[in-house]
């Protein structure tokens, strides 16, 4: 295995190779052991400085990185758009120039526009890392997911895994679609057919409309929020519809023939996409994932520190 | 470049080397109650698994710990050399007021003992941490760090390399210290 990834940054699943994702596998790996440490913090990273620009509203992500940073003993600094010059009209590159002014070497960036990230790479010099831009990739969302298969079920190679929801405005869905694909998962999308992309089988995804038939299939349901902040119009008649066709309860998981699988990447919407006796039960790893995000993102910052 | 290998240590001379070794530990540290050893990753751990099956067969009646740690994450070279590739820690006990005896099998510039001193503190704080090492390269510290017990004391340039090898899966044990000679 190699020890250094192909890439400078992380802007998507699609620019890394499955070797980089194994590498930044085997080094969360090493990380998650740190955590469960008394003192759980290692000075790797304690001559850099990491920028997060958070442009669009982040619980989990956001301190889910500044927690890896710190960990890693790096300098943060945080950002968010509200109150910023953004909104007295500075553009997104001279914001980040001047940030990087203050002698920073990571970007952490999330953003509403799908491409900034990619944009960014390209104009600045600092390491950058896509935190989600748009409805475009959230990477580490990806990485965290697989990982967290892997950790539970051994292995992703072979295994069904189905995304159900909201795969239209979702940037896990299809960080999620490009990374199990890499490491060698069948993976299915399932929602209503106005929030299924049209052309999304010609990346090798089944389609399925039927939930039931879905979980059916599947080894690992991922369920996603339906994202009501990215629509514009009615995509579907009424949410009690949709909770009706497509909300996962724990009387449609007890009648499937074997357990599978629940990731959510959160936030929930409990009695929506699943109910609370799902969401708490222990087929979910929903925490996990949680716990594992950490991890994840200190391997990749760590790994993207290397290749300065 | 042609280079010259000279055998320090062979497979006779290296097990007498490590007998005398855990003898010196069981005199500092009668039943080793209070006593944990760790070998340091990836190269130490060789000659720390060889150190405590021994102690084991010289007397079954020994409590000590023993771990493995991984140093990657505290080097001050980060960044500076090559890349890291981190492995595998397993200390499932706290060193809290124990004593620690850390095994390496080389102890050349220092710095990777320093690391080890600081990954250390990640588990407790110790009573005392004394320093094994197998081969002591003399007059290359870079640090105020010296070993406790030392296998075998050998003067080198800094262009020299020491190789340990453990017999592992197949191969033979022995120290080799290989010199590169630049040829006129």
């Amino acid at each position: 295995m190699s020890n250094q990834l192909s890439v400078r940054h992380l802007l998507g699943i699609k620019d890394l190779q499955k070797e980089d994702i194994e590498l930044i596998f085997s080094t969360a790996t090493n990380f998650k052991d740190v955590l469960n440490r008394p003192i759980k913090k290692v000075p790797s990273l304690r001559d850099i400085t990491i920028a997060n620009l958070f442009f669009e509203n982040s619980t989990r992500t956001k301190l889910s990185f500044e927690l890896a940073e710190k960990r890693l003993s790096a300098d943060v600094i945080n950002f968010s758009a509200s109150g910023s010059s953004v909104s007295k009209g500075e553009t997104l590159i001279d914001t980040v120039n001047n940030i990087l002014a203050m002698k920073v070497d990571m970007v952490v960036m999330r953003h509403s526009k799908p491409g900034s990230a990619i944009f960014l790479s390209k104009h600045v010099h600092a390491n950058i890392i896509n935190a989600g831009d748009g409805t475009h990739e959230h990477p580490t969302q990806a990485l965290l997911d697989a990982f967290s298969i892997r950790e539970k079920i051994g292995n992703v190679e072979g295994k069904k895994v189905v995304i159900v929801g909201d795969i239209l405005h979702s940037r896990v869905a299809l960080s999620n679609i490009l990374c199990l694909q890499k490491l060698g998962a069948e993976v299915m999308v399932c929602g209503p057919v106005a929030l299924i992309p049209r052309y999304i089988s010609e990346i090798g995804v089944q389609v399925e409309y039927n939930l039931r038939k879905a979980l059916e299939w599947c080894d690992v349901a991922n369920m996603l929020r339906i994202q009501m902040e990215r629509q514009d119009i009615k995509y579907f008649p009424s949410l009690r519809e949709y909770v009706m066709l497509y909300g996962v309860n724990k009387v449609l998981l007890e009648s499937l023939k074997k357990e599978i699988l629940i990731l959510h990447p959160g936030p929930i919407n409990r009695g929506v996409e699943i109910t609370s006796d799902v969401a708490d039960s222990s087929q979910s790893i929903i925490l996990n994932q949680v716990e594992n995000g950490v991890a994840i993102r200190m391997a990749v910052l760590f790994l993207l520190a290397q290749t300065r | 470049m042609s280079s010259i290998t000279k055998l320090i240590l062979d497979q006779q001379l290296l097990s007498i080397t490590i007998d005398r070794l855990c003898y010196q530990l069981i005199e500092n540290h009668n039943d080793f109650a209070e006593t944990v050893l760790i070998g340091i990753q990836p190269n130490g751990v060789f000659l720390s698994q060889r150190i405590y099956k021994r102690l084991l067969l010289i007397d079954p009646k020994i409590k000590s710990k023993y771990g493995e740690m991984d140093i990657s994450f505290f080097r001050d070279d980060f960044r500076r050399r090559e890349m890291i590739v981190p492995s595998v820690t397993t200390i499932d006990f706290i060193v809290e007021g124990k004593r620690v005896v850390l095994m390496d099998d080389v102890l050349y510039t220092g710095r990777t003992i320093r690391a080890a001193l600081d990954a250390l503190l990640a588990f407790g704080r110790p009573a005392s941490v004394e320093l094994l090492v197998l081969i002591d390269r003399k007059f290359s510290r870079q640090l105020p760090i010296e070993a406790d017990y030392i296998g075998k004391s050998i003067d080198t340039i800094s262009s020299e390399k020491v190789k340990v090898q453990f017999l592992q899966p197949e191969g033979e044990d022995g120290v080799w210290l290989n010199t590169s000679e630049k040829s006129s």
